[in-house]
């Protein structure tokens, strides 16, 4: 059956509704670094403040060291280090760098809209 | 000690064999060692093939394990595709010989955030390379990381950081790149490549398409820099470096029969060299093809393959048409002495055509090679082509001490002797064949044009096909000029009656004079019993008046003494 869509006015209505309709997800993300450079430093207390600044409580983060195991970075398609990757929700997301700009990372996990 | 600084000083780059036909030739043993060489080019010439080849070549026949990372193809993609080319990565991969690996980047999934650089990348690399001990590492094509990644910058210093690293690794690496506008490279790879960059091109002249690979810069060795005709088949890579050939072949001295024991006559009596090149030129219909097929049966019949490019005809076409002149190659072809090639060159391309003979020689290795006709490779303009093409044939027909003959057509008006394609001075024994018009008749005539190192025959010989072969007859060469066929047979009539008529001649003036002598020897007798009886008589009457001047003196003494005269001395002395 025909559901009702609400009508969008304009953009910031989207965001509300993008917003409202994912709020409950869990979210699940993985930051892989390429050993504790100054970037993977800045990369893990970047991305650990946005998540508890925008997805208290329904967060799951793994920091992964790629030296410690090699393998996964075939796995994972990984080339570029830091990289964070949102499993879940679907699409998957890859941001990467040291999550320094935070408007970017937002847009990365969908929680802003695109420019 | 000295010796060992001569070492370091003759001791050249060393070089990874790519194992791939014709290229570590023109390389001088292949790509640089434990460096990166760019190969570039644009869209479907072969770079990831070449780059494959180098790879599974290196497992094979080197024993040398290597990565290959796929930026733009999956692992399944990859195999289905070169398996056409007859290679086997599933079972080089499981023998941990060769590991494909690919990187996916996807522009839309890739959100940058801040600082970031290649490290993963250059892990994944690294891990590739440590879990199978590679040498060698193909990157295919890295140029799509300027597509994933939008921060130019940071791509450019990472890959300088990339390129250090795979150096310090000590492996050869091959890195694929698009053909810029520019550029060799769209993203200017050749920037961080800078020790060995090879170009592929596909370009298309006539309609004929031609692969065609050149070494931009080799750093630290020397290598050919001409462009170099390449050909991607069932059995991969192969590039063809017949330019590089340097005119030092050896001759042979030994002598093959044309299989036309005339024709060998007129070649000082023992037919062509071994290993020399050979052209049969002439208009249509001439018999380029039958004086083809009789050094076909020729060499066949010494037990010798030959090799037969039939350009213009398919083989059981020439089989069925060279039957009809008594000469059965059928036979040959099934007790595998004879093989036909037939197809057009234009089909695939000059170069190509070349590279597909070259591979036929050297997988039948025939003693004779022949191409029916060579003005085949003659479309439109490319006549420079066209002879860089004979000519490359013909060094590397030379250089194997084959013996190579090749048929022309020449049009009909121009002059004989003008090919399309100026060949002569490539040639060694060169067989004009042409028509000859007399007496509402065309004939063949066959002469030899020229013949290096021996003295051939400098005439014309009527040429005629039977059904038991070529026969090759005198011409009638006389005042009236050479005559052929039935105006040759009527001449030589004409000069036969003569002939006979100055016989009878002859006979009769002999019978004359024979008669002459006989008269005159009759006449000589009869004077001689004339003379004879005449002088008889003469001495009859000397000797009658002898006796009667006797008697006469007698008688005046007589009458002296009867006279009583005195004696005069005047008398006596007359005594």
């Amino acid at each position: 059956m025909k559901k009702k869509i609400p009508e969008i006015v304009n953009s910031t209505d989207q965001f509300e509704l993008t917003v409202e309709g994912s709020g409950s997800e869990k979210y699940v993300l993985r930051l892989y670094i390429a050993g504790m450079t100054p970037k993977s430093v800045h990369a893990i207390s970047n991305i650990k403040k946005i998540c508890e600044e925008y997805l208290n409580g329904r967060y799951d983060l793994e920091v992964i060291d790629l030296y410690q195991t090699p393998q996964l970075a075939k796995g994972e398609q990984i080339i570029a280090a830091p990289t964070l990757i949102k499993k879940l929700p679907f699409p998957l997301r890859r941001i990467i760098g040291d999550m320094s700009s935070t408007e970017r990372v937002l847009v990365g996990l969908d929680l802003r809209e695109r420019k | 000690m000295s010796k060992n600084k001569m070492q370091v000083q003759t001791q050249s780059l060393p070089k990874s064999p790519t194992g791939i036909k014709g290229l570590d030739e023109i390389t001088g043993g292949g790509l640089p060692k434990g460096r990166p060489t760019l190969v570039c080019g644009n869209a479907g010439c072969g770079k990831t093939l070449l780059a494959m080849e180098f790879l599974v070549r290196g497992a094979i026949e080197f024993n040398e394990p290597g990565v290959f990372m796929a930026f733009e193809e999956t692992e399944n993609e990859l195999t289905t595709n070169v398996a056409s080319l007859g290679f086997n990565l599933e079972d080089l991969t499981e023998k941990k010989m060769i590991l494909i690996e690919h990187v996916h980047i996807e522009r839309s999934e890739i959100e940058e955030a801040g600082e970031y650089d290649l490290e993963g990348l250059l892990i994944r690399i690294n891990f590739a390379i440590d879990s199978i001990g590679a040498k060698r590492v193909v990157l295919d094509t890295i140029e799509s990381l300027f597509g994933g990644l939008p921060n130019v910058l940071i791509l450019r210093a990472e890959l300088r950081r990339l390129f250090r690293f795979l150096k310090e690794k000590g492996v050869t690496v091959i890195i694929t790149g698009e053909r810029g506008d520019e550029m060799l490279t769209r993203q200017g790879l050749e920037e961080y490549v800078s020790d060995c960059v090879i170009v592929l091109d596909h370009r298309v002249t006539e309609q004929a398409s031609t692969r065609r690979l050149r070494i931009v810069k080799y750093r630290g060795s020397s290598h050919g820099t001409n462009e170099y005709p390449f050909l991607i088949d069932e059995t991969g890579f192969s590039v063809l470096p017949i330019t590089s050939v340097g005119l030092t072949h050896t001759v042979s001295t030994e002598r093959i029969s044309s299989g036309i024991p005339r024709l060998d006559t007129m070649l000082s009596g023992k037919g062509y060299f071994r290993g020399s090149s050979i052209l049969a030129s002439g208009t249509a219909g001439t018999g380029k093809s039958s004086l083809a097929a009789h050094l076909t049966f020729a060499a066949c019949k010494r037990k010798e393959r030959v090799l037969y490019f039939a350009l213009e005809e398919s083989p059981s076409q020439i089989i069925r048409n060279m039957r009809s002149i008594g000469i059965n190659q059928e036979q040959w072809v099934k007790s595998g002495l004879l093989r036909f090639h037939s197809n057009r060159p234009t089909f695939i391309g000059l170069e190509s055509y070349l590279t597909m003979i070259h591979k036929a020689i050297l997988d039948f290795k025939p003693e004779v090679v022949i191409v029916d006709p060579i003005s085949s490779f003659i479309v439109g303009a490319n006549e420079f082509e066209a002879k860089s093409m004979i000519m490359r044939l013909v060094d590397f027909l030379k250089m194997n001490n084959i013996t190579g003959f090749f048929t022309a057509l020449t049009g009909v008006g121009s002059e004989m002797e003008g090919l399309k394609v100026n060949v002569s001075s490539l040639i060694d024994t060169w067989l004009l064949l042409r028509d000859i018009e007399i007496g509402g008749e065309r004939n063949r005539g066959l002469y030899i044009l020229k013949s290096r190192g021996m003295a051939h025959s400098n005439q014309i010989r009527e040429f005629i096909l039977t059904d038991h072969g070529v026969e090759l007859r005198d011409v009638y060469v006389g005042p009236d000029g050479v005559l052929t066929g039935s105006a040759r047979t009527a001449k030589e009539a004409v000069e036969d009656s003569e002939k006979l008529l100055r016989k009878q001649e002859i006979e009769r003036k002999q019978l004359a004079l024979e008669r002459k002598r006989k008269a005159l020897d009759y006449k000589i007798k009869e004077l001689q019993d004339e003379f004879e009886a005449e002088s008889l008589e003469a001495l009859k009457a000397i000797s009658i008046d002898t006796e009667l001047s006797k008697n006469f003196l007698q008688l005046q003494r007589d009458q002296a003494v009867s006279r009583k005269a005195d004696t005069d001395q005047k008398h006596t002395s007359l005594k």
